[in-house]
């Protein structure tokens, strides 16, 4: 096969190594604005979801959410974060992609986060409320252990919906891995797009990964992981 | 986006009504070849997962795997083996459908009540009989609730296949993006976006048709 041939060597190249277009450097990009969108949905999604779940309260909104949620296509995501963010004065490349890119994590975090708390066993936090816990009491000591599990679940799926979403920023001249394939397509330089398209695909086969593992180790051994909403 | 250009230009719409159709059409026929395609191919997979039950782990394995590959990578790594081509495109949506339907087939099946199924082997139904007249009707609200999933993210998809030459709707989004021309690019998304809502209220539609009785309990 000349393709893995080919994609070898442009790995082996030390030209793609060095300046800014260097592979470490369009890996860190990529995950730089990645991490940076599952924070700022963590940092709308969790208190949300955290909030519904313990009260209960607007479960059709939580669930209705996630289904939303899967119908946001990545590219008309992009195509409505341009004008905004041009609008705002933000420009090109990183901002509209951070844009774009958030509200594809923001479902699977609130709904996993609505979900892992309803499925707290009512008994339970009756017996913490009887026991004298006030309510943060019982969010924090009982129900988000219990729900941890989900709701790392939950960042897991956006995280890697993130990952996968953000190559497409390079479409909108931002850095990251994205750029090979969008390159190596405008190019036709086949070992680029292949070698780029290889490293997305492990980057997100490696998020995936690191967050199960992840989520074994910080889930209580006291509880078995139950399945998540995703 | 240019100064002084107006975020929607109407003109430009009502004299691209053609384009539109086209791309429309093109849409609408990569995502049903891909959802046809998607449930032919899981529901064979399924039928072979309950049979013999030790296939699930590895086909689950590798549906996943397939699902989390970014879409714009997958298509990437056929390109320099399929070309530029309608085939890229479907190899890919297929795969994606994969995993959805396999488990909400699987998930339907499983759940026809044992009652049920042994009332019809004991009615005389043959395995065949069995599975496509109390089975799959049965299951068929699950089924398509995950066509519906398959559908819906499908559409999202294709918009994604614009950058190998494909993309229905995407093409739009993709040249608005190139040429800076907000109302191209408004247009693709909020179409695509349009697509997705009709199709799903179509299969809502639909479901309700085949499975009359659902309505009663």
């Amino acid at each position: 096969m000349s393709l893995l041939a080919d994609t070898l060597r442009w790995f082996a190249d030390p030209a793609h190594w060095r300046g800014s277009d260097a592979i470490q450097i369009r890996i860190l990009e990529h995950l730089e604005l990645s991490g940076l969108a599952v924070l700022v949905a963590c940092a709308i999604a969790l208190p949300v979801g955290l909030y519904l779940g313990h009260t209960g309260r607007f479960g059709f909104v939580a669930v209705n959410v996630a289904n939303v949620g899967r119908a946001l296509p990545s590219l008309a995501l992009l195509a409505f974060a341009l004008p905004i963010s041009f609008a705002v004065g933000l420009g090109l490349g990183f901002w509209p992609t951070l844009i774009a890119v958030v509200p594809l994590a923001i479902p699977p975090v609130l709904t996993n986060a609505y979900v892992g708390l309803r499925n707290v066993d009512r008994d339970v936090i009756e017996a913490a409320r009887g026991m004298g816990l006030s309510e943060g009491g019982v969010l924090r000591r009982v129900e988000l252990p219990l729900a941890l599990p989900l709701i790392l679940s939950g960042i897991r799926t956006g995280a890697v919906n993130v990952v996968a979403t953000a190559t497409l920023g390079a479409l909108v001249a931002g850095g990251g891995l994205g750029r090979y394939i969008v390159d190596g397509l405008a190019l036709q330089e086949y070992d680029r797009l292949f070698a780029g398209a290889l490293l997305v695909a492990l980057l997100a086969i490696a998020v995936e990964v690191a967050f199960s593992t992840f989520e074994r180790a910080a889930t209580s051994p006291g509880i078995r992981a139950e399945r998540g909403a995703f | 986006m240019t100064e002084g250009e107006p975020l929607i230009r109407w003109d430009w719409i009502a004299g691209h009504l053609d384009e539109i159709a086209f791309r429309l059409g093109q849409h609408v026929e990569l995502t049903v070849i891909a959802v046809g395609a998607g449930l032919l191919i899981a529901f064979g997979l399924s039928l072979l997962i309950l049979r013999t039950p030790w296939l699930e782990a590895p086909i689950t394995w590798v549906t996943g795997t397939l699902y989390t590959i970014p879409s714009l990578a997958l298509f990437a790594l056929l390109v320099p083996v399929t070309g530029l081509s309608v085939l890229t495109a479907e190899i890919g949506l297929v795969s994606y459908t994969l995993l959805i339907l396999i488990r909400n087939i699987i998930r339907g099946i499983r759940g026809v009540p044992a009652d049920v199924r042994e009332a019809a082997v004991g009615m005389g139904y043959t395995r065949r009989q069995l599975l496509w007249r109390i089975e799959v009707p049965l299951a068929l609200a699950v089924i398509i609730a995950g066509v519906r999933l398959a559908t819906i993210s499908t559409i999202g998809l294709v918009t994604v296949t614009s950058l190998i030459g494909q993309g229905g709707f995407g093409f739009l989004i993709l040249i608005g993006i190139q040429r800076f021309f907000s109302t191209e690019l408004i247009v693709g998304a909020v179409l695509s976006v349009a697509l997705a809502i009709c199709a799903d209220a179509l299969l809502v539609l639909l479901q309700r048709r085949l499975t009359p009785w659902a309505r009663l309990a």
